[in-house]
């Protein structure tokens, strides 16, 4: 069984370039809260989702929406509709996080499949085998905090697909419980689908030195030679007492190509590319690459050379916690 | 050193002195022409840039002896050429090659700016929703010029193509074909 590609679409142009490089299946989300992208000018009205399914299934692919951000109390039917909306839409599996619209999914929407979002941090085989049984989940994305062993021995203990990020943001921190983002800037990727949100970035250039920062705090600070950052908390330049460094983690990106057959071995039945937020061309070369290593891998080929590091932040990639060497 | 998002050409500064003399005037004209046609044609991209449609956007072409400032009025577009210094919510600078490979999906514009071949300055959200909008959009600058252009049309197109290929510059947007 190939391992299927699963491809980030923040636009619908993107979701056709997905289609249209390869992409087993793309995600993609509405432009409102319900889900953890919620970035100006990206994602779906109602139209361009149904649009988007039609011609993912037109080409053979599918189509995941994601609504992973955790409902406000007594706002509840803006995220209950976002499901109805994507079951209405075509959509064949919608990726959640919250137990109370998991519960509603189930429920009201039984013949929708239920994929559990990686913002619902399940990271062992006891949690995942409880929202498969309470809530019919049927595959989970794990978090990105997971070695391949332990992901081996998840997948020992469960029926529920798994799915890992494979390149892309790398989010270090326990996901759908971080609000990091808040304390700068008010807003978190859990309650407002924004980790660091544009709305709060600024940029000055002074005779090349680049401040980046968030919320009005300076995050980064690069010289002229030095790839430009963006201003994510867990991956900013501190001082404290005589130190200046990283804190959490550098500014890199996620690539486990190379980890695709240990991830087959381990289980895994499909690879997620993280970019959402990310332009047509990157979602095409990034597919690309990862169908063809795929592909290769199928066919007892050598897996292809990747071309990626360019696309990445910091224009550096890490294995991240699939090869453990933290600090 | 930051790696280069890909070789991007820079406009020859042979080419680029002589535009220090051109009248911006007309040229300020045919741009806001140009940009209602386009507004025309591709709607969504209005619909898209949402609290950001009444932003103002420098997009400066730093190889060229000029700055554009883009005021998408909410569908209405209106562009001015400048040589003065300019403000607006947002600037956006880079090569012009670099902000036309943008336009046209040749380039990630997030990988642009870890490259420093991109900068941003001012309305991060603004900019960011633009580049998102355009991207979405699907541009492709050179066939919207041609259909303005009545019988002109396929030289013009041929004129393009001439001039993509030999300078490396992306004047249309890159054919996408289905790899599966």
């Amino acid at each position: 069984m190939v391992m299927e590609i699963v491809c980030p679409a923040g636009t619908p142009a993107a979701l056709r370039a997905a289609v249209k490089a390869g992409a087993h299946t793309v995600y993609c989300g509405f432009a409102d809260e319900t889900n953890a992208r919620n970035f100006p000018g990206l994602n779906f009205d109602r139209e361009e989702m149904r649009e988007g399914v039609a011609f993912a299934h037109s080409h053979g692919s599918k189509v995941l929406v994601a609504i992973n951000t955790f409902p406000r109390a007594g706002d509840e039917a803006i995220w209950h509709r976002a499901v109805s909306d994507a079951e209405a839409a075509g959509a064949d599996a919608v990726i959640l996080a919250d137990v109370g619209l998991l519960d509603y999914a189930a429920r009201y929407h039984p013949g929708l499949r239920r994929h559990l979002s990686v913002q619902a941090a399940a990271a062992n085989a006891d949690v995942i085998n409880f929202y498969a049984e309470t809530f019919g989940v049927r595959r989970v994305v794990l978090p990105r905090v997971l070695s391949v062993p332990e992901i081996a021995a998840i997948n020992a203990e469960t029926e529920v697909e798994t799915e890992v990020f494979v390149f892309g943001g790398l989010c270090v921190m326990a996901e759908g419980r971080c609000s990091l983002s808040s304390y700068a800037t008010g807003k978190s990727p859990n309650m407002n689908g924004v980790c660091s949100p544009a709305s709060h970035v600024e940029y000055h250039d002074e005779g090349g030195v680049l401040d980046a920062k968030l919320g009005g705090y300076t995050i980064h600070r690069v010289a002229k030679d030095e790839p430009a950052p963006y201003p994510t908390l867990c991956k900013g330049c501190f001082s404290a007492g005589d130190k200046t460094g990283h804190l959490f983690e550098d500014p890199v990106s996620l690539n486990a190509e190379h980890l695709i057959p240990q991830l087959k071995k381990a289980g895994v039945t499909a690879l997620k590319i993280e970019g959402r937020q990310r332009s047509r061309s990157y979602v095409a070369q990034v597919v690309g690459n990862f169908r063809a290593a795929v592909d290769a891998l199928e066919a007892g080929r050598p897996m292809p050379e990747g071309m990626l590091t360019r696309l990445s932040e910091g224009q550096a990639t890490t294995a991240g916690a699939y090869m453990k060497v933290w600090r | 050193m930051p790696q280069p998002a890909t070789t991007i050409p820079i406009f020859p500064p042979l080419f680029a002195a002589p535009l220090r003399t051109l009248p911006l005037a007309p040229l300020s004209v045919a741009l806001s022409l140009y940009a209602r046609t386009v507004a025309k044609t591709h709607p969504r991209l209005f619909r898209r840039l949402g609290e950001h449609a009444h932003k103002r956007y420098v997009l400066d072409p730093t190889d060229l002896p000029f700055a554009i400032l883009l005021e998408p009025n909410g569908g209405a577009p209106k562009v001015h050429v400048t040589r003065r210094a300019v403000t607006g919510d947002a600037r956006i600078a880079g090569s012009l090659a670099a902000l036309l490979g943008m336009v046209h999906g040749a380039y990630d514009g997030d990988a642009l700016f870890f490259s420093r071949d991109l900068m941003v300055e001012g309305d991060t959200g603004a900019a960011l929703a633009l580049r998102n909008a355009v991207d979405d959009a699907e541009l492709d600058l050179s066939q919207e010029a041609a259909r303005l252009s009545g019988p002109l049309a396929r030289p013009l197109q041929k004129i393009f193509a001439l001039a993509e290929q030999r300078t490396g510059v992306s004047l249309s947007r890159p054919e996408e074909t289905t790899a599966w």
